[in-house]
């Protein structure tokens, strides 16, 4: 496959950014995105140019590292991280157009590469449990309803990769606050900080400067993880609840 | 509490909900009352009457009306300062676009803004031309809103402002009602379509009854 790759080159989070056009030959249909990139990096390294900064980690689907922005596409056209996206997904001769994350909480660090440390402090703010260390407890020591668990396990597989973010046209955060906040809340070992979770991770969301939910949807389509929209109603019931039961 | 729910974007937009609905709710009793027009001009100028002596003698004249006024009055204003104040936060959380542009949402969603500020300024018209008279064509007479109603839908521009707010008002409400009932927390998987249809039913039957007084009155069939 020969293609076109039009990529966002940005020296630095103060320097101004522009797309810049690179030609690529000799891809297989059955590299990955990313092994894609490795290639137009050789080349470029080669040539004695500066290779193309882009975040990838597991290169599984499962650490939530990798974040392209493909032809307008958070991760690109098929519903899974850019990782797991390959280039049989592409036609011999393609332009494809390749950009960062954009959200203002999200600032680039260079290229593709954003800084995206805002969701570690929603996760600081409220993304855990406090267990009692020691030996592990029985598995079957606190029952949990077979509905609930597979409502937890539902929330708990978002990677926190960030594309609900770029999705979104507002820059809101509230599908990855939700997954996390209904992943704990639900359960009985999040019960004991229910309240105060809820109502810290939204806070931490808001001052981050993510912009707030108009239920366009775009996140849930975009999830590479499947977190449905139904998740932002269910964190919002927890929000409300949350502040009838808590008074600050 | 209310300084909890007026400083976080999910207390707003739940500020957005409520009030929404209250105009809502009253949108649905207006259009009804809307079409006793097609009952002649006695049953519709006696409906007007009663709004007027509705609630007496235990409240004094016109009091259930301005009660109904305040609480609008406030609703609206609670709604459109959320939401200029969500869309400042919005805009601000996506300064930069992309440059590789994809067509995104429906087009209910995406007219929302547009929608309100249109709707906005068609209740200032809406109220100087038949509640005030003030910008009414030909001569108002107050208690007889039937011959009103008829002066208004005579001239083009009284139908055309009019049936592109109700176009707007649909639009806003498809996309409003279903956006309110996830952002009070009554959204789940199972109830999706059921919401969905439920917000394209009110749309849909509020922006036909509206919109079938200034056709009834350009027919003809009103006059």
């Amino acid at each position: 496959m020969k293609l076109t790759l039009r990529v966002w080159r940005q020296k630095n989070a103060g320097a101004p950014g522009a797309m810049s056009t690179y030609e690529v030959d000799g891809i297989s249909q059955d590299m990955s995105f990313l092994e894609m990139l490795d290639t137009l990096n050789e080349e470029l390294i080669l040539e004695g140019d500066d290779p193309v900064a882009f975040d990838h980690d597991c290169r599984e689907g499962i650490c939530g590292a990798c974040s392209l922005v493909i032809n307008g596409d958070a991760h690109g056209p098929e519903r899974t991280t850019t990782c797991q996206l390959h280039m049989r997904s592409f036609e011999d001769g393609d332009t494809i157009d390749i950009e960062p994350w954009r959200a203002s909480a999200f600032p680039v660090v260079k290229d593709l590469v954003v800084d995206r440390s805002a969701f570690d402090r929603i996760i600081q703010a409220g993304g855990y449990i406090s267990a009692p260390t020691g030996t592990a407890p029985d598995a079957h020591a606190t029952p949990v309803p077979k509905p609930d668990a597979d409502f937890a396990f539902e929330h708990a597989e978002c990677i926190g990769c960030g594309a609900c973010v770029a999705a979104c046209p507002n820059g809101s955060a509230m599908l990855f606050t939700s997954a996390k906040v209904n992943h704990l809340n639900v359960l009985p070992q999040g019960a004991p900080e229910r309240e105060t979770r809820v109502l810290d991770m939204v806070g931490q969301m808001d001052s981050e400067g993510f912009g707030g939910c108009t239920l366009t949807g775009e996140c849930a389509t975009a999830c590479p993880k499947g977190i449905p929209l139904p998740s932002i109603s269910a964190m919002n019931k927890e929000w409300l609840r949350a502040t009838r039961k808590v008074h600050r | 509490m209310t300084r909890t729910l007026w400083d976080s974007s999910v207390g707003k937009k739940t500020i957005m909900a409520v009030s929404g609905l209250i105009m809502l709710l009253y949108l649905v009793v207006h259009m009804v009352g809307n079409l006793k027009i097609f009952f002649g001009s006695d049953e519709f100028n006696g409906y007007a009457h009663w709004l007027r002596v509705m609630g007496e003698p235990f409240l004094h004249h016109e009091w259930a009306l301005w009660i109904v006024r305040v609480v609008l009055v406030a609703a609206v204003v609670l709604h459109a300062v959320s939401a200029y104040q969500l869309s400042r936060r919005d805009l601000r959380a996506r300064p930069s676009k992309y440059v590789h542009k994809k067509p995104r949402a429906s087009y209910a969603t995406n007219t929302m803004r547009y929608g309100g500020i249109i709707m906005a300024l068609f209740i200032v018209w809406h109220i100087l031309d038949l509640t005030t008279g003030t910008v009414h064509s030909g001569g108002f007479q107050s208690g007889h809103p039937y011959q009103n109603v008829i002066d208004t839908f005579s001239t083009w521009y009284g139908n055309v402002i009019y049936i592109v707010a109700m176009l707007a008002m649909g639009l806003h409400v498809q996309h409003g009602f279903w956006s309110a009932a996830q952002t009070l927390g009554a959204g789940r998987a199972t109830r999706d379509r059921a919401l969905k249809t439920l917000a394209n039913v009110l749309a849909l039957v509020l922006t036909v009854g509206f919109v079938s007084v200034p056709v009834a009155v350009m027919t003809g069939v009103v006059s």
